[in-house]
């Protein structure tokens, strides 16, 4: 019989490529930030806002910050998996994490549309 | 020959190569990025609330301390983001034997600290 747990692996390679594919999302935005950032000397107050006050920045903005909760799930999932054997401490840590990154996403519109 | 069971590894004896420790340097970045989350969340959000907002958030950022901690997350997203592209470039198999594992491993650590530096200086 094959023992499937509720905090394993899904034995799958959608959580893998969502690692990937959220990564590559995370690459191109932050070169593109460091790019702009350099490229911009003098940055204030009001060149960062203007910046987000674009909706295609700040669409791909929260782009960014949702890969990056799926990004850090799989990541943090993974180091859980390794080293917290206890199914019942596993599950409570799961729960907490993807808790606190729905709130984040939430927290996430709340930033860059209520500005 | 008569191997002598069970095999005791002296794990204060094995060193881990240098691939494995670009590894677990990768994990350690990452759990220090998600556990700062909060608290870059808090930084974006009172960068673009208002002026006022801005400007406290600029004092406290100059704070030496902060700075500090600052530079250690700086370290953390550098050698994720570099240990994370030598990973892809493992997937796409541009890196295949033990020597580009080493070499590549070994181009990570010196550039996510130089970077570090780099931007470091520029930022303090």
């Amino acid at each position: 019989m094959v023992n499937r747990v509720v905090v394993g692996a899904h034995y799958g390679l959608r959580d893998w490529l969502f690692q990937r594919v959220t990564a590559v999302v995370m690459a191109i935005g932050s070169v593109t930030l460091a790019a702009y950032l350099l490229w911009q000397s003098d940055m204030g107050y009001d060149r960062w806002t203007g910046l987000f006050s674009s909706q295609p920045v700040r669409a791909f903005a929260l782009l960014f910050l949702i890969s990056l909760f799926f990004h850090a799930w799989v990541g943090i999932r993974d180091i859980v998996m390794d080293y917290v054997k206890p199914a019942a401490v596993r599950l409570a840590i799961h729960i907490v994490v993807v808790l606190a990154l729905m709130m984040y996403s939430i927290w996430s519109v709340q930033i860059l549309w209520g500005m | 020959m008569l191997k002598k069971r069970p095999k005791h590894l002296a794990l204060h004896l094995i060193k881990l190569p240098l691939p494995g420790f670009v590894s677990i340097l990768h994990r350690v970045s990452g759990l220090a990025l998600f556990l700062a989350l909060p608290l870059l969340l808090l930084m974006l959000q009172y960068s673009l609330r208002s002026v006022e907002t801005y400007t406290s958030l600029m004092g406290v950022l100059s704070h030496p301390f902060v700075k500090l901690v600052l530079l250690g997350l700086l370290w953390s997203f550098l050698h994720h983001f570099c240990a994370g592209i030598r990973y892809l470039a493992i997937d796409l198999h541009y890196i295949g034997n033990l020597a580009e594992a080493r070499s590549s491993s070994k181009v990570v650590m010196v550039a996510s600290l130089l970077l570090t530096v780099l931007i470091g200086v520029k930022l303090w």
